[in-house]
């Protein structure tokens, strides 16, 4: 995808958020100028350490969902047996929505970071670990065989092909739970907190009713999204750029 | 060198493969591998590598009874085997980093292993040094096959086992690859078993063909070749006599395979 393309669809996104609004012409829908003024105002006004606390929770989640799963993924591919005893676990565990959980982990882990960084541990894990676990099983037996007769072991293997098989999985992983990652934030950032994004526009929109801050943080919301979005598109051209050649 | 006795082998609840097989190869011997699918050839080799184990009897490769793969064996396969993610030049460095990533244990490294930087001379010698930076997926099948050569051949082995190693490629890379791993083999002493089901690359590059056509295989039909490595060999009259009576061997599976030859019976 071209950026020029992106910005054009940005462009476009906004004439038709201006045109709505012109139509509403109501508070509740601020003008997307106005909400642009106020973001930038906002950033040094508090909106930034929110964005920074939010950017905090999320990547902390996800770091930590890609270290646990990631290998528990290729342990599980990787092993006949284990795939056997886990993946019925997996399979019922899987389709549950994790958004669920946020009451009972909000229970039991209390209200600081711990809770948050869990929920969004927790819908990465699953998505993590079955597709890694599925691009490990996928790994065709001849490469293997092949890595086998150049003397490679299972420590050898896991190095130099379950790993590096294993991080397309985990990128499109991250990238597809991405979205849901940043909502399960959202919600939980409305419980018992005074920092981060969620916080703040349920604060601006439904204390203060200043509508145009409340935007600013909607909008700080997606670019947070659409920043780790492009973060892992980064990192895939970068680490796997075998994927990308012609 | 290789010692096969008494060979046993079946995969789990299917007939043998092999039974009472015995078959013994020297230093150096070119053998191809014949018979048609589902007759053993992949196994044995599978077996030779020490990527399988026999049900019973053993495999000695100079004198050590193969129980997992051996470091001075080399193993090509059909469909190369190469890492996608990675480039030409890593992956002809591959079987390197993996002892490196070991050290000389004796197990996964010969006990005397020291760190090697031949990868240049062995782009150069396979003729890959343009397409060094290149992906798999950016080069040709025979550039291919050439990388899994000369990732096999970096590691300097003694025995180079392959399967099937040019069925997917058309006839002039085939030939040319055939051709060329001949001279390595005559290059570098190389003993050298290939597996195919073609009886004309049979033919060209086994000096002994071992006919598998019918399981359980007991006994081993070798075909004498002498003239397998020598120039213009394949446009010759014993070429095209040896192809015709394998065509009809393997037509026409006697039901008490019993050693035939030409030039020599075994």
């Amino acid at each position: 995808m071209k950026r020029r393309d992106v910005l054009l669809a940005a462009l476009g996104l906004a004439i038709v958020w201006q045109v709505v609004a012109m139509i509403v012409h109501r508070p509740i829908l601020p003008a997307p100028w106005e909400v642009f003024v106020v973001f930038l105002q906002e950033l040094g006004n508090g909106l930034l350490i929110h964005f920074g606390v939010s950017l905090w929770r999320v990547t902390a989640g996800m770091a930590f969902s890609v270290l646990v799963a990631a290998p528990a993924g290729l342990a599980i591919g990787g092993s006949k047996t284990m795939n056997r005893f886990l993946s019925p676990i997996i399979y019922l565990l899987y389709p549950i929505p994790k958004v669920v959980f946020v009451p009972v982990v909000l229970l039991f882990l209390g209200i600081g970071d711990t809770a948050k960084i869990t929920l969004i541990f927790l819908i990465l894990f699953f998505q993590i670990i079955v597709l890694v676990r599925d691009q490990a099983v996928g790994i065709p037996p001849q490469l293997i065989q092949s890595l086998q007769s150049l003397g490679a072991g299972r420590r050898a293997l896991f190095r130099f092909v379950y790993l590096p098989a294993s991080l397309p999985a985990i990128l499109t992983a991250l990238r597809q739970s991405i979205g849901t990652a940043v909502a399960v934030l959202y919600i939980s950032e409305l419980f018992a907190t005074k920092y981060g994004l969620g916080y703040y526009i349920y604060y601006q929109g439904s204390t203060l009713f200043n509508y145009p801050a409340m935007y600013a943080g909607v909008a700080a919301m997606s670019l947070l999204g659409l920043g780790m979005y492009f973060g892992v598109d980064w990192l895939e051209r970068k680490w796997c750029k075998w994927k990308f050649v012609s | 060198m290789i010692n096969i006795l008494s060979l046993t082998f079946n995969y789990q609840n299917n007939i043998p493969l092999f039974s009472g097989f015995d078959l013994t190869i020297s230093r150096g011997e070119t053998w191809a591998i014949l018979g048609p699918s589902g007759c053993g050839k992949t196994t044995l080799l599978y077996l030779l590598a020490g990527l399988r184990q026999p049900t019973s009897g053993q495999i000695t490769i100079e004198g050590e009874t193969l129980t997992r793969p051996r470091p001075h064996s080399g193993l090509i396969l059909q469909d190369y085997g190469l890492l996608p993610w990675s480039t030409v030049y890593e992956n002809v460095e591959l079987g390197i980093r993996v002892r490196d990533f070991y050290g000389p244990d004796g197990k996964h490294t010969p006990d005397n292993y020291l760190p090697k930087d031949n990868i240049d001379h062995w782009l150069s010698r396979l003729g890959l040094s343009e397409v060094a930076d290149k992906f798999p997926s950016q080069i040709s099948g025979g550039q291919r096959q050439r990388t899994a050569i000369a990732r096999t051949l970096a590691l300097e082995p003694d025995l180079l086992l392959m399967d099937e190693p040019f069925s997917s490629l058309d006839a002039i890379t085939r030939e040319d690859l055939q051709n060329l791993t001949l001279s390595l083999c005559a290059e570098q002493n190389l003993t050298l078993v290939i597996v195919t089901h073609a009886i004309e690359e049979a033919a060209a590059l086994g000096k002994k063909i071992l006919l598998l056509d019918q399981t359980p295989n007991q006994n081993a039909r070798v075909f004498d070749n002498p003239n397998a490595s020598q120039k213009n060999h394949r446009g010759s009259q014993a070429y095209h006599d040896l192809c015709d009576l394998l065509w009809k061997e393997m037509q026409i599976p006697s039901p008490q395979p019993s050693p035939r030859g030409i030039g020599g019976a075994q």
